[in-house]
């Protein structure tokens, strides 16, 4: 494959042909924060946590799936980078109701993170305090959609890596939610085989394990990167 | 150096804020060294916010018409205001209310009736009782704010990390895992 050769935070970076501009820049050792992103999953590059800056553009590039190409000059974390980041972060809290003294995943939430990665002391933007439901019907596992952020990591792990697609997003706007076995409560879901892999993938407290304390609810997200790689070495051994 | 005037106001919040800032032990020392209280529910037993404050900290979320008042009151009688915690930060427990769609008369009808087999009344005592805002809001969201302790309840070293910074530097901002929600 050919390399490709790219300016990242004024640093020449070499890269192969068909890398994401993520991948490019973490092997720079150029930190980007994301949300949507999960390793071993595809790319809806939805969120937009991972934006970045092209020199000369007045777009910003998603990092994760935006792939490299030589003579791109990208800037991973200036001032407008920064900026446009915050923002987007403060609507994801907006738009559903994070109430973090009373949430399960308080002290390990990947969108508690974020907020602090990009210096939220307060949102800008009015509450929108929409009326969520809370799914408790599968013997094992709850939805809330207060703390659902959108990313679609559950749809995506457990359509790719499960196979089992009782994933998938419904409606619009504000409306838009994610379903299980179109709509049916996920206790009826008669594709759903518990395996739990939506609740490793899922970055806030939306799916959880019932019962379980807060101290105890901290997620293993790189289990679905980890369970990918070793399949893909096994493929290469067969 | 002219002694700081500093308070504290306690809005739509549960006082955790407050018992977190009393958590601040031998710090306070240091604090009534170099300030003030001018006005507290546990610093003092002044019952009007006075004119001319330096710094004040701001528990609770803005919930009804008195802390309406009281808001406006202490912005306009305020240097540095400072939103203490998370119900004055985002809303958080305070603002839960907000999800049910309809009007305060609903939500003192689901507390106050729905959900008393005993003595199902509405409080209504005018001039005593303040009545509740339709929408619970954020301190920010009435007035302009200067800085803001995340926090339910802020840990005692991040709201010492403010003071010390507003003692030394007039103002504060703080960063890393001191911008914590929860
Ligand atoms: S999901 Fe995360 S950000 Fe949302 S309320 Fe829970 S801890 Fe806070
Ligand atoms: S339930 Fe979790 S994983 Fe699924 S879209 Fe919502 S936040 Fe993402
Ligand atoms: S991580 Fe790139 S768009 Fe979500």
């Amino acid at each position: 494959m050919a390399d490709k050769t790219l300016t990242i935070n004024g640093q020449v970076v070499q890269a192969q042909e068909g890398q994401t501009l993520l991948q490019a820049a973490r092997e720079a050792g150029f930190p980007i924060p994301t949300l949507c992103h999960l390793e071993g999953l595809s790319d809806p590059g939805s969120c937009r946590v991972c934006m970045v800056e092209q020199t000369g553009s007045s777009r910003l590039l998603p990092a994760c799936t935006t792939r490299v190409s030589d003579h791109l000059v990208i800037e991973t974390n200036s001032k407008r980078v920064r900026e446009e980041r915050r923002k987007v972060v403060e609507l994801l809290f907006a738009e559903r109701n994070h109430v973090c003294a009373v949430c399960v995943a308080c002290g390990h939430c990947e969108l508690q993170d974020l907020a602090i990665e990009v210096g939220m002391d307060h949102v800008r933007f009015d509450y929108d305090h929409p009326d969520c439901k809370i799914d408790l019907s599968h013997h094992l596992y709850g939805i809330d959609h207060n703390r659902c952020v959108l990313c679609t990591r559950c749809v995506r792990a457990c359509d790719e890596v499960e196979g089992a697609h009782t994933w998938d997003v419904a409606g619009w706007g504000k409306e838009t939610r994610v379903v299980t076995d179109h709509g049916q409560p996920w206790g009826n879901s008669e594709t759903c085989t518990s395996c739990g892999k939506c609740v490793q993938a899922c970055p806030t407290a939306a799916i959880f394990i019932k019962g379980m304390t807060v101290a105890e609810s901290r997620k293993h997200p790189a289990e679905i990167g980890f369970l990918v790689k070793s399949r893909e070495h096994l493929h290469c051994q067969d | 150096m002219p002694r700081l005037k500093f308070a504290t106001v306690w809005l739509g919040g549960c006082s955790g804020c407050h018992m977190s800032f009393l958590d601040l032990d031998e710090f306070l020392f240091d604090l009534a060294a170099a300030a003030d209280v001018v006005f507290s529910p546990v610093g003092t037993d002044v019952k009007h916010y006075p004119e001319g404050v330096d710094v004040c900290l701001v528990e609770g979320a803005v919930c009804n018409h008195e802390n309406l008042e009281m808001i406006h009151r202490v912005r306009q009688r305020t240097k540095v205001l400072i939103s203490f915690g998370d119900c004055a930060v985002t809303g958080n427990v305070s603002a839960i209310r907000n999800i049910l769609p309809a009007s305060v008369h609903q939500v003192l009808e689901r507390s106050y009736m729905n959900h008393d087999d005993r003595n199902p009344r509405i409080p209504d005592e005018p001039g005593i009782v303040p009545v509740l805002l339709d929408k619970v809001l954020p301190i920010h969201a009435v007035v302009p704010v200067e800085v803001y302790i995340p926090g339910c309840p802020p840990p005692a070293s991040r709201i010492k990390e403010v003071l010390v910074q507003i003692l030394e530097h007039g103002t504060a901002q703080l960063e890393g895992r001191d911008l914590q929600f929860g």
